[in-house]
């Protein structure tokens, strides 16, 4: 995974509450057996007037001009502003994996769907946590201001504003450490095999019907 | 000791070793899997040179991309028979302890085949690329939903970095009333806590009309936690959970079975155990339910009518309600029961199982699907389930009534396969999700009970199922 220590990118606001995976990937693109080739494909629906299917020419599509990404002053955004309760809905990790395709590396909102959450940190994708008053007044100095960029700080915890304001957030330690470091999960939990091997012995004297 | 919840007992008893800062590596004793979240795992499992680390954990089958009819055509499209392909070839290279491939006659959709073949026991950690694992929680199993970055992890290390959720109780008080399902009950405990009302928690639901409830009950209850929010939701085990599991194919026999009851037993949440959160409805108020909106938690009784935007104050919300609204067609202030229909569905993980189909069939019975509807249709969740309702006469009852008898799958509860709304077109579901677009682009999705689907297919239009 690649690491993630600090973002200073142009911010796209997406001002809807509960926006759910199949909104964020429809899913006749989940047939894909590949994790990259999504990004055309992020916000499907409301990006584009047609309906697509996979293996259409992106070029060929209808965008939808009202669609906020598709507003020339978004184009290369890299940080996505959000509402309450972000990815909910199914597990798809393709819904990370489309916002990162996309050129999304943060995202920053009130709150989030627990998978969505989670698949996100697998993939580099950091979803902040700011309180609502502050994600609103983020979203009203995105609009008043073209160009509009915030400094995502994962190292210092910190999301800084253009004038210099500072907004602190909560992560996990755990989850920040495999970030910042860009590690691979399986390889840190494969370190602790012995351990898993010996739970495994006890668990099957526990609960031995699981093993037959 | 302290009093523990039944979440606490699942969550610790498969704790391999915890972090001062509350990260725990968690054992996973049942790892189901399915062909659209598993080929990046394979694939980087194969590129990093590992192996599955327990192939007996792992049961599968093709449920999303598979036709549910002409399957003697196999799969015609091209990008879902590779789909399908790539979780055969996985299967014959790294194994498992069952797999049921597209055309098997145990085949169906994950959370119905799960439990049914004895897979899913009380007790167990339970994960699958899916959100509505949960649905397993219904056995006192601790279930949940994983990406496909957590399927690889899983495979590979059969544990799962995590911290421990909070405790939510969930008590639903009294008796139902007549033509009052679980599926109304998981709607209006998501109409009453919202769609992100449990995020962040385990849900344990009690309560005399969550203990009145069958197995299958109980699982369209569960399966509707995470629409809830929270990623596992459970029941505590009784005689039913028992019942259900005895003489299943992977349920253990003899005197295992004997040792394992006696544990299943202790799987309740302990006199005095504390939660974080406790909701309480009464059983006496919930009303057949009928979704309005584009997320679970726009619903109401079908006694009600469609909410009007301009009386609620909180501008966030009132927007969405009047995207909704729009996206659905629909005028505020309308009796829901003013709402007439085009497709009518019947299936998913939610209400496929053959309980489901009974309640549905017998309010079909001796009626004709209305002249308006262009297609209702019956996906049994399984192979067996279909088998079991074909012998009951079910088939005959809803193919006399017009209804359509499909081959099992997920089918238009997410619309991967060629069963899907057309744009505008309106459906009365029993599905889990109306998000815009879920059962095809510009569908209108409206949830509800098996019963209240049958009843909009005869009736043209949603109408209460207590009156027809
Ligand atoms: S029936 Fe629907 S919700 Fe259930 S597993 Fe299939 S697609 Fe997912």
């Amino acid at each position: 995974m690649e690491k993630f220590t600090i973002l200073q990118g142009l911010v796209a606001p997406l001002d809807r509450a509960n926006v759910d995976t199949d909104a964020i990937i429809p899913k006749q693109f989940l047939k894909s057996i590949k994790r990259s080739g999504f990004g055309p494909n992020l916000f499907d629906e409301w990006r584009y007037l047609d309906h697509g299917e996979p293996g259409m020419d992106p070029a060929s599509r209808t965008p939808n001009p009202e669609f906020i990404l598709n507003q020339p002053r978004y184009k290369g955004a890299s940080i996505l502003l959000a509402r309450e309760n972000f990815g909910c809905g199914s597990s798809r990790e393709h819904a990370p994996w489309a916002l990162m395709d996309f050129g999304f590396r943060a995202i920053v909102a009130p709150s989030y769907a627990d998978i969505f959450f989670n698949n996100s940190f697998k993939n580099g994708l950091l979803p902040v946590i700011l309180p609502s008053a502050t994600v609103d007044r983020l979203f009203m100095e995105t609009l008043a201001t073209p160009g509009y960029q915030l400094t995502v700080d994962l190292v210092r915890q910190k999301v800084v504003a253009p004038g210099g304001q500072e907004f602190g957030f909560e992560i996990d330690a755990f989850r920040k450490h495999c970030l910042v470091e860009g590690l691979d999960e399986i390889g840190l939990t494969l370190q602790r095999a012995d351990e898993i091997r010996a739970f495994e012995e006890r668990h099957k004297a526990a609960q031995p019907w699981q093993f037959a | 000791m302290q009093p523990q919840t039944l979440y606490d007992k699942l969550w610790s008893s498969h704790v391999v070793r915890e972090d001062a800062d509350g990260t725990a590596l968690l054992y996973i004793d049942r790892h189901l899997v399915h062909e659209v979240t598993s080929p990046q795992a394979y694939e980087g499992l194969k590129l990093a040179g590992r192996k599955p680390w327990r192939v007996d954990s792992v049961v599968a089958t093709a449920d999303h991309n598979t036709p549910t009819r002409n399957w003697d055509e196999g799969i015609q499209d091209p990008v879902s028979r590779l789909q399908v392909e790539t979780l055969d070839a996985n299967m014959r290279s790294f194994g498992a302890k069952a797999y049921f491939p597209f055309l098997d006659g145990r085949q169906g959709i994950v959370h119905v085949i799960g439990p049914e073949q004895g897979a899913t026991l009380p007790g167990m950690t339970v994960v699958c690329g899916d959100s509505h694992t949960s649905t397993h929680g219904a056995f006192a199993a601790l279930a949940f939903g994983i990406g496909t970055s957590e399927v690889e992890h899983v495979l590979a290390t059969q544990t799962l970095n995590m911290k421990k959720s909070r405790r939510m109780a969930v008590q639903v008080d009294g008796a139902l009333g007549r033509g009052v399902t679980a599926k109304d009950v998981a709607l209006a405990i998501i109409g009453t806590i919202g769609t992100a009302g449990g995020t962040g928690h385990a849900i344990e639901f009690g309560g005399a009309a969550v203990r009145s409830l069958s197995m299958e009950g109980r699982m369209t209850l569960c399966n509707m936690a995470i629409e809830a929010g929270a990623r596992a939701g459970m029941v505590a085990v009784d005689d039913k959970t028992i019942d259900y599991v005895r003489g299943r194919t992977f349920a253990p026999k003899g005197d295992l079975w004997d040792r394992a009851v006696a544990y299943w037993r202790t799987l309740r949440s302990d006199e005095g155990a504390q939660f974080d959160r406790l909701v309480t409805l009464r059983a006496a108020d919930i009303q057949p339910q009928v979704t309005w909106g584009t997320s679970p938690e726009m619903v109401g009784s079908v006694l009600g009518h469609v909410p009007d935007p301009r009386r609620i104050e909180d501008p966030v919300k009132r927007q969405s309600v009047e995207r909704a609204l729009q996206y659905m067609g629909l005028q505020p202030n309308m009796p829901i029961t003013s709402i007439g229909i085009d497709k009518v569905f019947i299936g998913s993980c939610t209400n496929s199982r053959i309980e489901d189909l009974r309640a549905a069939a017998e309010v079909v019975k001796g009626r004709t699907v209305a002249s308006g509807v262009k297609l209702a249709m019956v996906v049994p969740g399984s192979g067996p389930v279909k088998r079991q309702a074909e012998s009951e006469g079910l088939d005959r009852v809803f193919r006399d009534a017009g209804f359509e008898w499909r081959e099992p799958g997920c089918s238009m509860c997410l619309a991967m396969n060629d069963d899907r709304l057309e744009p505008g077109e309106r459906c009365a579901s029993t599905s889990n999700r109306n998000f815009e677009g879920r059962q095809g682009a510009g569908g209108r999705t409206h949830l509800v009970s098996p019963a209240m689907a049958a009843a909009a297919a005869i009736a043209g239009r949603f109408v209460d199922v207590r009156q027809l």
